[in-house]
Order: C-alpha cells, then structure tokens, then sequence
C-alpha cells in the first residue's frame, strides 16, 4: 500500500510541475496558427526576426490542431484564454466578427499598403473596419511532369487528346473531380459561381449543368481517373502514372526528390481560362489581445517585406508582398511565381457565413452526378435542396416565460414530493441507517455532479436555443418540433431524422450480433484447456482493443480506399472488379460495419472468457456422468449461464455502438450522400460543418439520450438490470 | 476408440484453423499500419500483402526525434505529459470509483438505486454537448491549459464504468471474510480496506487500464483545453500530421505506432485479470 501512495504522490507532484513562463519584464505576444511542418519553420523564422528587431518582446507560436482549429478559437477568445494573434483563412472573417473574436487594427500601415494588392487587403475589412493583414495565399495550379509532357497543354481539350498518346496505365491529368472546391476552377470559367455575394446557393443552372458535363466526360474517357481522392492524386503524380495534376503548394511538400515537374497555371476550358477559388491568410488581431500596440506591430511585420520573405524562402508560402515576389531567389522559384500567377486568375472565396456549409450538399451532387447515378439536372437541384435544408433560416425568438413557469412548477412539484418522502417517518430512519454509506459514496457523487452531470444538464439546455456560435437566443421546444417534424417534410425523406434514426438501430443490432456471435465464438474456441498455443491466440486476439479506435477508423478508410486500398487489391487477387466502396449504401455501410466488429469483438471474447471461467466446473462433470453429449452440456450449461452474464455487457455495448462517433465519422464519413450517417454523427455536423447551430446539435443528443433510456428500460423489464447483476 | 480419437484431431484442427483466420484479420489492418510506417514514401500502396519493398526507418525516426521550432523536444515533452496524465488519471478514477462500488455492493442505502441509474445514463449522453459547457467549468476553476485539469476531466468521465466493474467485483468476494475481520474486532472501513481491497486488486488493475486507455487515447477534449505546447499530449502530435491541405501518413502510422506500444504492453501484462475483472460475479452457478 505504501509503494502506491508514494507513486501517487510522486504523480501529483509531476502534475503540478511548473512550465516555463515569460519572465514578467518582457512583453509577450501569443500567436496561433494550424500550419503543418515546413510553413510553421518559415514562419518561426519570420518571428525570430520580428523578436530581433523588437527587444523585449517574447512571442509564443502555438501550433493548434487544424482539426480544433475553429472551436477552440471560438471558446479561447471570449474566455480571456485565447492568443493575441491567429492566422487564419479570410473566408471566415464574418464569423470571427460576428463571434466578436476579433478587433480593429487600425489603418493599413504604409508599408502594407503600397505593397500588397487592394483586394487582398479588403479580404479582412468588414464594414469598413479592418481586423488584419493578409500574409500569404492558397489556390491550386497546374503540376506537369516534365518527363512525360514536354510543353503544358494549355487547355482541358488538349489533355483528352494526350490519353491515346500516353503509355497504358498513365492518366494525362488528376484532381478531384468530386470535390467541389477544384471543379469551381470550372464553374467560374464558365462564368457561374458556387455561392452568391446574398448568400443564395447557385450550384444549379446552365453553367453548373455544362460544368459537371465536362468533368463527366473527362473521368469518362478516362482522361482523369475515378473518384479521385487527394492521396490518390498524390500518389499518381508522384509516381509518374498521372502526367499532370492539379493541386496546392501542399502537393509539392509530398512529392519526391528526384520528380522533375514545373508548375504553370490552370489550363483553359471551353475557351475560358480556369480560375480556382483563392484563400488570403492573413494574421488577425484577436480581441482583448493583452498588448495590442505590440501584436499590431507583429501583424504588420509578418505582412512586410521582411517578415514575408523567410515565410517564402523556407516555408515556401505564395506571399501577398509584391517586394519579396520581386526578389530575385522567389521570382526564379518557379513554384511561387507559378502560384503567385495563378492567384491572380483566381476568384477571391467569399465570406458569405452560409460559405462553408454549400460544400457538402455541392460535393454530394456533383459525386451522384459523375457516379451517372441521376441525371446532372436532378443531382444539381437536389444539392439546392440541400443547402436549404442545412442553412435554414434560424427560428424566431419565443419568450420563455411560459415555459420557464411551466420548469419552475415541474420543480415545485419535485419539490414537494420529496419533502413529503424524507418528512415520512420510516424514510428517515431508513435515511439514517444509509448514513454510513453515504460516506463512501460522497466524493464520487460529488465528482460526478459538477464534471459530468452539470455539463451534460447546461449542454442539454442549448437544445432550448437557436441561433450560430455565440449569437444563441430562445425558442423554447421549436428544435425538437422541428427535428421530428423532418422539418415539415415527408417522415422519411432523405437526412430525416427518422431516416438516420432507422440506420442507427440497423448499425447498432448488426453489429451487437457480430460482435457477440464472433466474441463467444472465439472464446469457446479458447476455452478449450489443452489448446496449444493458447496464450498467444489471445493476445493477438485483443491487440484490435488496444489500438486507439481513431487509428483503426483511419487504417480501415485506407485499406477501402477504391484505387490503393488493400481489400480491392485482395479482390483482385480473387478476380473481383475492384469496388467503390463509398458510392453506395449497402458497401459502405459494410465497411464501416467491417471496421466497428473488428474493434468491438474482443471485448465481447474477454467478457465471456471470463464468463465461462467462471461456470462451475463440477457442472460439467455432473452431466458427463449423466451421460450428456457435448452439444448438450452446451446447450443445457454454457448457453443458459452465458446468457445473464454477457446481459450487462451486451447493454453496455449497445450504448457504445449506438453513439460510436468516430468509425462512422472517419471511416464512411457518411457517404454516399449521407445515408450511412447515424444520429450522433448527425449532430456533431449539425454543430460544426453546418454553421454552428449548437442548439439544433443538443437537442438531437437529448432525442439520443431519451432514446436510450427508453431502450434500456424497455429492455431490463425481462433482463437484469443494466451494468452488473445483482 | 481409434474413431474418436481421429475425430478428436479434425476437431482440434478445425479450431485451430478458425483461430488462425480470425488471428490474420486481427494483424492485418495493424500490419497495414505498420507497412505504411515502415515505406520510403510514407504514402498508401494498393498491395494484398501488407509488405513494403524496401523497409525504411524515416518516419519513426521524423516522429521520435521531432523539435518545434524553439529547438525543444516535442516527443518528448508530449509523451512525458501523456503518461502522467494517463497514469494520473488511472490513480484518481479508481481512488473515486473503489468506496463508492464498495458502497453499493455491500450497503443497502437510500439513494443506491436512483444513483446507479444516473451513471448509467452518464454514459448514454453524447458527449458531443458537453465539450463547451466544460471549457467554461475549467475556465472558472482556472484550470485551463493544466495536467490537473485535464486530469480531474478524464478521470471523473472514467468513474462511472469504473464504479460499475468494481462494483461487481466486490459482489463477487465473499462477504463472510470481512465479517470474520470484523468479529475480529476490526471497523467496517477496516475490513474495507484490509479485506476488501487486496481481494479486489484483479479488478482495481483493469479498471485502472481502462481510465488509462480513456486518457491516453483522447483527442477532442485535449485540443479544447490545451493551448500551449509544452502542454499537448500525444494524439494532439499525431493529429498535427493530418492538417487541412496535406497528411503525412507516413509519420501520422509511425506515431500510431509509437502510441498504441504501451496499452499493447499493459494489455499483454494484464491479459488474465482482463477476462475475471470485466466479468466476476455476474455468474452464480
């Protein structure tokens, strides 16, 4: 015992082991950013040589997970917790505005202004009040393997008169084909748009029509190949089986040494020249910034000439500064000058808030289109309908005095009812003899209150709100209604809760069958007391239970991958056409049902390990003697005392696959279209990709909850009672 | 006799063959993993054989020896903080969850029922909900961006599946033995903790490993909470390899890799009490 408080000390005292801090003579100025490795280290250099020029002052750069990015912003700022500069794309200015995350910089420092273009600057202005500097850009160009092409073709046409030319098994060009952000560069060359500057929706018309039409035609004559993901058009490039690529300055951190390719921009099509949507980075004033006057001067130094230069030389960053881009070891860069050119074709993302929530229903149209699944026509105005569902208008505030009458009497009533219990005089001595238990159970009570009940009560409230991010206001049970109304649809349209509602409890009896029949299948197997090698087939049976569940859903979306992944290339083996195993329901909810019993059955081979360990061994014996065959000794003794002892953690298992977040979100991510969607991925999008309706969010995690309860209790009525037996 | 003993074989055979199958599924997606880690290029190749041509040691070296800009050791740090808020985590869950199960296997008490039902709808809330109004909890308590915080988070979040193993594993020892101590002139609290507990030391290690596994695998929570990096802990390192545009998958399979080393580790150390921990007392032949 004492060897373990010592530990736990030890423990505590690490805990609470001091991190280096500013000394309290410095300023000191916190910078955010998600950039991965090479423009994190160009950046750095960028701020060693602000700190050299300022003495004195101390900034702290913090790489954020990209994935965090966004919330944690949106909770760090307001609380006093966040930095004093982010950088981050322009396209979402308005939600940092309206967020009230960010403050006013002032006017354009002079040296800013001369040297970065108009409309780059106003990328940050809103209302005529700007909140930062732009520092770099993001667009996609032309990537030709110099190998393969001696002269880039200059338009669409042209490479689908190099697919006859090529050597078998080379793709004239790769992009994403299904992605709406590349097939814009289309879209605006035909002179439509995705989003309008009122927020409408306008992925739909001729030029959307003529836009899918030609990337139809491209994948179809095999000019671009199939569902094309980034990694495959990563992979392609760089082994030379793709001769062109469009993509990012991030393709070329990914392609290897000896690859011999130019960058030039986007092709023409039609006659018109491509022009891809451009993201201005920029470096943001946070609000409530400690040092304001300092964090402004660094804002205006990463946009300078000197503060852009390093950004560009070593984190090889398409700058916005016309100085560095005229410097003599940029400008013969051919990869920034490439970028630099294309960006200035590009179109400008638009701030509009609604901005981020038209590209999924986009992406799902234009993939049903290009699968041939629905005619272009249909699949367009189906995204439209889409994008209406998802972006609908906020609800009208309600004022909440009748339902804040209607709480305050339910506690009144609670209220009364249990003064009347404890004033019973049996249920006080029964209080008083509890008393020594409650001693035990106090601290955990406790615990469990304010860190996991309180949350979830003050969380479950949100679902009585409606409005985007912090802007919240109350509409009383209008959620609710909304959500099982299918928002005045039909019940069972397409996204309708009900819909996801019956694929939820699909997922969730299929896989407690698999988990179950194949877990108490493998341990009677290793029951057996003279199996060889025992020992060994158990541990290597429970490593998928070690393996953190994230990296298992990200292996298993990999190994379904249609072109690289491992379970096509088996099937291949076997002379089975390779399957797109995303494109339609029933595979793609076999892949994440793959996914979720290779995770779950070693739990349920432990459990009833451990179950039949424990079955009395002297039973069997009995029934030997009785002449039983072992067929009966199953059926008649394993089968029946198995039952109640797996009961508990079958419940437990169902709760777990009910609400199994992370395999449906990494694996399927819904695809196709979002039929493979269960509930509770259904609200984290309705909380974060949908324009942060957190109210919309909570109210289907209480419809879960609810649902739950009401599963379990339905089913312990004729079961023991959930999470151990009495 | 010789018939029986032929069929004995085949039997033997046949699960043997069952056990190798369903061993091969197990390994494959970690050998792919593994595979992934261990190609010079670090990217995904459609092959049926999780076997790379040429074996290199460049993304396990990238992950290990990785510095941020400042020149300190990212891995380092972050493994460090990863293992004692995991190991933290294991000792305060169990330390909450050990009187409260004893409490409800042993004691008839007002209250018992009604509590064990809100535990087990603890579990049936998405946590999806929770992650703001926790943000604004630990902001009060200042415990923002702090091991402690992050701790008394995951701990109190492992507690209920905690009291619930435990809670059966108390019900499963005897409780004559405690009642011979106590004749023995010990207190109830006494037998508790000289009795009780070293009988229940099985089940204390496994569900001190699932509060480990809670915390040493958690992403979400760990990216709201934490801001500054000497604070991250390990998924936040691995995360940092997918980022909007470009994933180093290479890197990002050597750090799974490197991550899941240790719960294989305690797994393999805990392999016996896994099976009796998650399930005694639940069967009375």
């Amino acid at each position: 015992m004492k060897r373990w408080f010592a530990l736990a000390a030890a423990l505590a005292s690490l805990c609470l082991l001091p991190s280096p801090q500013a000394s309290a003579d410095e300023t000191s100025v916190t910078l955010w950013h998600a950039y991965g490795e090479a423009e994190a280290r160009g950046l750095h250099e960028a701020i060693t040589a602000f700190e050299a020029a300022h003495p004195g002052v101390n900034v702290t750069e913090v790489a954020v997970p990209f994935g965090a990015y966004a919330s944690k912003l949106e909770s760090a700022i307001p609380t006093g917790n966040g930095p004093d500069v982010f950088i981050v794309a322009h396209d979402g200015i308005r939600t940092y505005v309206d967020g009230e995350l960010v403050a006013s910089i002032g006017p354009i420092p002079t040296a800013v202004s001369d040297d970065v273009e108009r409309g780059y600057l106003d990328a940050f202005r809103v209302d005529n009040v700007l909140y930062g500097l732009p520092i770099a850009l993001k667009c996609t160009a032309l990537y030709v393997n110099e190998a393969l092409l001696a002269t880039p073709p200059a338009s669409l046409e042209e490479f689908r008169a190099l697919a006859p030319v090529l050597a078998p098994g080379v793709s004239p060009l790769a992009f994403e084909t299904d992605s709406a952000y590349y097939a814009a560069a289309v879209l605006h060359a035909f002179g439509g748009e995705l989003l309008d500057a009122t927020g409408h929706y306008t992925f739909t018309g001729p030029s959307a029509e003529r836009t899918v039409a030609v990337l139809r035609d491209l994948v179809q004559q095999d000019v671009v190949p199939q569902d094309a993901s980034g990694a495959l058009v990563t992979q392609l490039f760089a082994s030379g089986r793709a001769a062109a690529a469009i993509s990012g300055p991030w393709l070329a951190t990914d392609l290897p040494a000896g690859l011999r390719y130019r960058v030039v921009p986007l092709p023409t099509v039609g006659g018109h020249r491509m022009r891809s949507f451009v993201s201005v980075e920029g470096a943001l004033l946070a609000r409530g910034a400690r040092d304001a006057a300092t964090s402004r001067d660094l804002i205006a130094f990463l946009a300078s000439p000197s503060g852009a230069l390093p950004r560009a030389l070593i984190g090889r960053q398409t700058v916005t500064s016309n100085a560095v881009q005229a410097d003599a070891r940029v400008a013969n860069d051919s990869l920034l000058s490439a970028f630099r050119a294309a960006a200035s074709h590009s179109v400008l993302m638009p701030t509009h808030r609604k901005m981020r929530a038209a590209f999924e229903p986009a992406n799902r149209a234009l993939r049903k289109a290009l699968e041939g699944e629905m005619p272009i026509r249909v699949a367009l105005a189906e995204g439209a309908h889409r994008f209406e569902m998802i972006t609908r208008e906020t609800m009208p505030a309600q004022n909440p005095t009748v339902f804040l009458v209607v709480v305050g009497l339910l506690f009144l009533v609670l209220t009364i009812v249990s003064i009347r219990k404890i004033a019973d005089a049996g249920m006080r001595a029964r209080i008083r003899r509890s008393w020594p238990a409650y001693r035990y159970v106090l601290h955990a009570a406790l615990a469990i209150a304010l860190l996991v009940i309180l949350p979830l009560l003050v969380g479950a409230a949100t679902s009585f709100f409606a409005g985007h991010g912090r802007d919240m206001h109350f509409v009383g049970v209008a959620n609710y209604v909304d959500i099982l109304t299918a928002q005045g649809g039909p019940i069972f349209a397409h996204g309708s809760f009900w819909l996801v509602l019956l694929v939820t409890v699909l997922w969730t009896v299929l896989n407690l069958l698999l988990h179950v029949s194949i877990g108490v299948a493998l341990a009677l197997a290793l029951h057996r007391p003279m199996l060889k090698m025992r020992g060994a087939y158990r541990v290597l049976l429970i490593l998928p239970w070690a393996v953190p569940s994230y990296v298992t859903a990200l292996a298993w979306k990999g190994m379904f991958h249609r072109q690289l992944g491992s379970v096509n290339a088996i099937l291949s083996h076997l002379g089975v056409e390779p399957v797109s195993w995303f494109a339609h329901f029933s595979t793609a909810f076999a892949a994440n049902l793959a996914t979720n019993t290779w995770l779950g059955f070693p739990f349920m081979m432990v459990v009833t390990l451990g179950a039949l360990a424990s079955i009395p061994n002297d039973l069997y014996e009995a029934a030997s003697v009785d002449g039983a065959t072992s067929w009966q000794r199953f059926r008649f003794i394993t089968l029946p005392l198995l039952g109640p002892a797996l009961a508990p953690a079958v419940a437990m298992g169902a709760v777990w696959t009910f609400n199994m977040f992370n395999v449906v979100f990494l694996v399927s991510g819904g695809e196709p279209d979002g039929t493979t969607e269960i509930l509770v991925s259904e609200a984290y999008r309705w909380a974060f990709t949908r324009s942060q309706q957190y109210g919309y969010a909570a109210a289907y995690a209480v419809l879960i909850f609810l649902l739950l309860v009401g599963g379990n209790r339905l089913l312990s009525r004729n079961t023991e009672p959930v999470g151990g037996t009495r | 006799m010789k018939q029986s003993s032929t069929r004995a074989v085949l039997v033997e055979v046949a699960i043997h063959f069952v056990l190798l199958v369903a061993v091969c599924a197990a390994l494959y997606p970690i050998l792919w993993v593994v595979s992934l880690a261990l190609a010079p290029s670090g990217a995904p190749d459609a092959r049926a054989l999780p076997i790379p041509d040429s074996i290199s040691f460049h993304s396990f070296a990238s992950v290990l020896f990785r510095q941020n800009s400042s020149g300190t050791w990212v891995f380092a740090v972050q493994l460090f903080n990863s293992v004692v808020i995991s190991l933290a985590t294991s000792f305060v869950a169990v330390a909450i969850a050990t009187p409260a199960s004893y409490a409800l296997a042993r004691f008839r008490f007002v209250g018992s029922k009604a509590g064990t039902s809100l535990l087990l709808f603890t579990q049936m809330f998405p946590g999806v909900a929770a992650s703001v109004p926790l943000y604004l909890l630990l902001d009060s308590l200042h415990l923002l961006d702090t091991r402690s915080g992050l701790i008394l988070v995951y701990a109190t979040s492992a507690v209920p599946f905690a009291i619930f193993q435990l809670r059966s594993a108390f019900e499963a020892i005897p409780r004559e033995i405690e009642e011979a101590a106590m004749v023995d002139g010990a207190t109830q609290f006494g037998a508790f903790l000289r009795v009780a507990l070293p009988a229940a030391r099985p089940a204390l290690a496994v569900t001190g490993l699932f509060a480990f596994m809670t915390a040493w695998n958690e992403f979400i929570l760990a990216a709201t909470f934490l801001s500054r990096e000497e604070m991250f802990t390990v998924p936040l390192l691995l995360n940092s390899y997918v980022s909007e545009y470009s994933a180093a998958w290479g890197n990002f399979a050597a750090g799974a890799i490197l991550v899941s080393i240790p719960v294989c580790v305690l797994f393999y150390a805990l392999q016996r009490q896994l099976a009796g921990g998650l399930t005694s007392g639940s069967v009375k032949g």
